[in-house]
């Protein structure tokens, strides 16, 4: 099986290389810029301050500084941890993270693998990552890390259900569960018969997007849903005995996931990759711009995480498991109906 | 070799690999889920297993299969199970009573089970060949995503919510049943 990459025929392993190869550097470059843009910059100016200014022009260079630092640091872990699960914790949240990324399209061939069940995929291997949590918070002999590990199993499976239920409205409105495809129905799409900016899911599926974004923050354990590393209450829970590479690679998941998810969310409810298919651009312009309107959709959605996340003060633990099953399940449920009824009825 | 390889028009080299490969991971760690004595590292060997079958599932082109499997499987059940065993006790190390005087009892059940499916499964599917050449997509078509195999997917539902609807709607009715009585269990007033 060969495939042509810019007029180059190549074979079926050097394609997968280049498109490992591309989607990590992707993912890196947009987690490194969201944690410059939002966590440095952003937060430093709702608090009026600077943040980091020394590094490279306007600290430009202080993550590189943050990275260089945590990578010399001794890997330190508890007398009682049990070493192995410890060092693989760190690992598993890191794949189910970058597992996400495979089927998120860039474009009409920018996609490392297009699979039939897309968005399905993306929702089961985000659901690996409450597996390495559970392990970190148990193998770290620590009872601060263990209740943060129980804190977040409960919260991640509680606002997994909202999620799945969220994205079936959108599944049902474009009828395809693959990521390109919903894509396209969004594209060609129509309101009323206007073809002039497709037929975006937000409008049609707002709701589903108000509780999709909504189980993301809590997915991601940000404020006001972050109970499992409340440092107020349990110092960092499941990553308190985590230092050095290991803490590192906990960081950079929880800013790769939060870009991870926003490009899935951009995707199902914002159009995606796709300008509306009315302008008529071909397919290699679009290979082009693609990649820059996602890139833009998810960091601007990862904003509004941000900004939620800097806002909000922390919910209680009962507060938290009320909403996700006594609001926002019945809710995406009801969305679920209405959508299935006016597909049928139009 | 070749020519034995040749004589089968649909046996696929690197998917019988890939299983081969996978299936010695899948006994080995499901022997250690039974005879590891730290009953939180049983729950991760089980994820071992668990992830096995759903490559294997995939090996067989059930795509949706696996991504189930991914979800309740390791996702939800066995995170239940680490969060039900965090709950009550966590005992870092070794436990010296997760085993019991049942060991041959649960061998022979073991082997009938493994019989009994094995049978029912070569009885009914012995015959059948995947047709790994159909797996290729179609090729894209300029302003069309096509060749997104999300046919399979409707051939599925199709199947469920038709041929087999009895047996679905009796699930469904079953695992009810289930959390009534889990409910009923857990609250005593």
């Amino acid at each position: 099986m060969t495939r042509a990459l810019l007029g180059v025929e190549l074979a079926y392993w050097q394609s997968t290389l280049v498109r490992v190869l591309a989607g990590l550097v992707a993912v890196l470059l947009l987690t490194g810029g969201v944690v410059y843009l939002y966590l440095f910059k952003f937060v430093s100016f709702m608090q009026s301050r600077l943040g980091p200014m020394e590094a490279g022009p306007y600290g430009s260079l202080q993550l590189l500084a943050e990275v260089g630092k945590w990578l010399q640091k001794e890997d330190i872990h508890t007398e009682d941890s049990d070493r192995t699960i410890f060092g693989l914790a760190p690992a598993v949240v890191l794949s189910s993270t970058f597992l996400m990324f495979v089927v998120i399209p860039a474009g009409p061939d920018l996609v490392i693998a297009n699979l039939g069940t897309g968005i399905y995929y993306v929702l089961a291997v985000s659901s690996l990552s409450v597996l390495g949590i559970l392990m970190a918070g148990w193998a770290s002999a620590n009872k601060y890390a263990l209740m943060g590990a129980l804190r977040a199993g409960g919260q991640l499976i509680a606002y997994e259900l909202p999620m799945v239920l969220a994205v079936l409205g959108v599944v049902i409105a474009a009828g395809s569960l693959n990521l390109q495809d919903i894509v396209l129905a969004q594209s060609n799409g129509a309101i009323f018969g206007f073809t002039g900016i497709g037929n975006p899911f937000i409008l049609t599926q707002f709701v589903a997007f108000a509780v999709f974004m909504i189980a993301v923050q809590a997915e991601l354990t940000q404020t006001p849903f972050d109970m499992p590393i409340a440092e107020s209450e349990l110092v960092a829970g499941y990553q308190v005995e985590y230092s050095g590479i290991r803490f590192l690679v906990y960081f950079i998941s929880e800013f790769a996931t939060a870009v991870a998810f926003a490009a899935v969310a951009s995707t199902l409810f914002l159009g995606g990759w796709a300008l509306p298919a009315s302008w008529g651009l071909s397919d290699g312009v679009m290979n082009v711009v693609g990649p820059i309107m996602i890139a833009t959709k998810a960091v601007l959605l990862v904003g509004v995480v941000f900004w939620t996340r800097f806002s909000f003060p922390r919910f209680r633990e009962d507060q938290l498991q009320r909403l996700a099953w006594k609001v926002l399940i019945p809710i995406a449920l009801a969305n679920i109906l209405l959508t299935a009824v006016f597909k049928v009825a139009f | 070799m070749s020519a034995l390889f040749a004589a089968e028009t649909t046996f696929d080299v690197p998917a019988n690999v890939a299983f081969g490969i996978l299936a010695v991971l899948m006994v080995v760690a499901a022997i250690r889920v039974v005879t590891t004595r730290n009953v939180v590292h049983a729950a991760l060997w089980l994820v071992v297993v668990l992830g096995g079958n759903a490559v294997v599932y995939l090996i067989l082109q059930a795509e949706f299969l696996a991504m189930t499997q991914l979800l309740v499987y390791i996702g939800a059940i066995v995170v239940l199970f680490l969060f039900g065993i965090m709950l009550t006790r966590a005992p870092l190390g070794e436990s010296d009573d997760l085993d019991n005087s049942q060991r041959i009892l649960g061998a022979v059940v073991g082997v009938l089970l493994l019989g009994v499916i094995g049978y029912a499964v070569a009885r009914t599917w012995g015959t059948d060949r995947l047709d790994f050449a159909a797996y290729e997509l179609p090729p894209r078509i300029e302003g069309v995503v096509s060749g997104s195999g999300n046919g399979r997917t409707q051939a599925l539902a199709n199947t469920i919510f038709s041929d087999y609807l009895i047996p679905f709607e009796v699930i469904s009715v079953l695992l009810t049943g289930a959390l009534v009585g889990a409910i009923v269990l857990a609250r005593r007033d």
